[in-house]
């Protein structure tokens, strides 16, 4: 099945800056793929090349098979949720919702009813009458969303949709959204810095790094094998530790300075297996403290503990080890019964040579 | 308390100082009397009555108005242009070539007047009538009409165009179903500070004009004839009843388009 959009090389420069460098990208009919990234590494300048704002400087974006150099905005199968909305506010949200239909040659009350039932989708039936400028955020994101649904586009583009919503809302969004989106069977873009929210949103997440695309995954294998350190920097908390690396054969054996040694299967190496000094990577709840009285068939090191942080759910504690040189940042559930460590306190921390990432870089 | 009160003291007697002179031209207006002095006689409207017969003071203030409707609208045509370029547009020497269009603000009026005239009637050998004033009165109420506009631009969300193009319109077309009507407070606010400034307008229209004068200009005429003040006054009066109602309106418009569009007022001409 050939993919519903097409990047091939896509290149967009300003003067000397280069946003987008040799940008490469295949999105399948139906995916929920977002373009996750710091501020600044192209990802909106990516989405707007798609949507037709941006010129490519070289390179070809085909949208269901049809190349769209020289196709403007307007003629695009393509429809945006800007990250201010636009919702218009001179008009009412039936008028918002109904302006992509100005050309449609249905009947008026056709139409009128296409915008009631995209109301209804987004959870505004009936508000059809109010003025667009005193709506809430959360109201004017949903008219952006009915707006650009009701014409029924191959792509939606989501230009960071959530990010000037409070957290509440912005949470109760995301599963609205992941819910439409399966409802319509649209396909997806979505731009965002919040990795979580790639995370929870997405079938598939492209990381970019200025222009580039650092890694592109399912967000589960983005998680657990981030190919490189900046990949695993930007997603989630990790633990780097020094590590040297040696190949018998098949094997791949790393030595964690102050854990130990292990063997790691190469599917823990996604960026490739170096020889000699490596950093290997450790997710914080891949580690786990030993409290008094448990026992464990993992491995065990001994530390002291630097730094308690409680956030109710969870405690994150700092543990000094001795030959690590940093402490080892540990996630631990508030179960029942388990006690909140002070600082100073000796404890035994559980780690797990599959759990290792080797990281290049 | 003390430094209070002499504050107080000295900011009424700054705002006497400013309005009272306007203050006696409605008076004298109405006053039955030739002579422009205290005590007043008695209470007329000859003095308008007056006014609406002379044939060459009327055909002045056509003049004047079609004059200051045309200023109105050029200047807010081209103030339009420089508005959107300004906060849409990237380009380079955008900063000087702002400045230079924001120039005639501060442009003496007589040097405008004199080069506009050595221009018109020497370089380019055109004859002197409305259109040379439309022409110069344009030109110094563009930068007016472009500081007023950059606020309703720059106010605006430039994702609302680029929605509508998304939303299926044409370029032209998104301009005129969403940004227009968004800036269209701007645009009438802008008109409106256009036309009061061109109406009364007195240095240049007195080089420029040919033949047929405009009302401040035949104004100026008539105070070498001592028993014509009066009229003079009547005119005045309505002039200065007309500005502040224009200018009202014009603020009016301009504190609208701010609250729709929904930011801070930073303060304008009022």
């Amino acid at each position: 099945m050939t993919p519903l959009i097409e990047l091939k090389g896509v290149e967009k420069h300003y003067g000397d800056y280069h946003a987008l460098r040799g940008i490469d990208l295949d999105i399948r009919q139906g995916e929920f793929f977002s373009l996750l990234g710091p501020s600044g590494c192209g990802k909106t300048t990516l989405l707007r090349t798609i949507a037709g704002f941006e010129a490519v400087s070289s390179g070809t974006i085909r949208i269901d098979g049809r190349d769209m150099k020289g196709v403007a905005a307007n003629h695009r199968p393509t429809n945006m949720v800007f990250q201010s909305y636009a919702v218009f506010p001179h008009l009412s949200v039936a008028e918002n919702v109904g302006f992509g239909l100005r050309r449609d040659p249905r009947s008026k009350a056709e139409k009128a009813r296409a915008v009631e039932q995209a109301l209804e989708m987004v959870g505004l039936g009936g508000y059809g009458q109010r003025r667009a400028h005193a709506l809430s955020g959360g109201q004017r994101q949903r008219v952006a969303l009915a707006r650009a649904l009701i014409l029924e586009p191959k792509v939606l583009l989501l230009d960071e949709p959530l990010s000037a919503l409070d957290k509440k809302m912005r949470e109760q969004m995301q599963v609205e959204l992941i819910r439409l989106q399966r409802q319509v069977g649209i396909t997806f873009i979505l731009v965002t810095h919040d990795q979580e929210e790639a995370l929870v949103m997405s079938d598939r997440i492209a990381v970019m790094f200025e222009g580039e695309i650092g890694q592109m995954a399912d967000p589960e294998t983005l998680y657990r094998r981030p190919a490189s350190k900046r990949v695993a920097e930007f997603i989630g908390k990790m633990n780097f530790l020094p590590a040297d690396v040696r190949r018998d054969g098949g094997a791949i054996e790393v030595d964690v300075a102050g854990l130990g040694r292990g063997a790691i299967a190469a599917e823990q190496a996604p960026g490739g297996v170096p020889v000699g000094a490596a950093t290997v990577g450790l997710r914080p709840e891949t580690l786990a403290i030993l409290f008094e009285g448990e026992a464990t068939d993992r491995r065990v090191a001994e530390g002291v503990v630097d730094e308690v942080v409680y956030y109710g759910d969870m405690t994150y504690y700092d543990v000094r080890v001795p030959g690590v040189d940093r402490p080892l940042n540990i996630a631990m559930k508030n179960l029942i019964g388990r006690p909140v460590l002070d600082v100073g306190t000796k404890t035994r921390v559980a780690w797990d040579e599959r759990a290792l990432v080797l990281l290049p870089g | 308390m003390k430094k209070g009160r002499s504050l107080g003291t000295y900011a009424v007697l700054y705002l006497v100082f400013l309005y009272a002179p306007i203050v006696l031209l409605p008076l004298f207006a109405f006053n039955d009397a030739t002579i422009i002095a205290f005590p007043l006689k008695g209470f007329t409207t000859q003095w308008f009555e007056a006014l609406a017969t002379n044939a060459a003071l009327l055909q002045s203030l056509r003049n004047s108005l079609f004059i200051a409707v045309m200023t109105a609208i050029f200047a807010t045509l081209l103030g339009m242009c420089a508005a959107r370029a300004g906060a849409m547009a990237e380009f380079p020497g955008k900063k000087g070539i702002i400045g230079f269009v924001m120039l005639p603000l501060v442009l003496p009026e007589i040097i405008v007047a004199v080069s506009l005239l050595i221009v018109l009637r020497q370089v380019l050998g055109l004859n002197l009538n409305n259109w040379s004033v439309i022409a110069a009165h344009t030109l110094i109420c563009t930068p007016f009409s472009i500081a007023i506009l950059n606020g309703a631009f720059q106010n605006l969300d430039p994702s609302m165009e680029e929605a509508a193009m998304d939303l299926g319109e044409s370029r032209w077309s998104a301009f005129r179903l969403v940004t227009l009507p968004l800036v269209m407070p701007g645009i009438i606010s802008s008109m409106l500070i256009a036309f009061t400034i061109s109406l009364d307008e007195f240095i240049i229209a007195f080089f420029l004009t040919g033949a047929n004068p405009t009302m401040p200009v035949y104004i100026w005429g008539l105070l070498r004839f001592p028993a014509q003040l009066p009229v003079v006054m009547a005119l005045g009066t309505i002039l200065v009843t007309l500005s502040v109602v224009l200018l009202v309106i014009a603020e009016y418009f301009r504190r609208r388009g701010m609250a729709r569009a929904g930011v801070k007022d930073t303060g304008g001409f009022l």
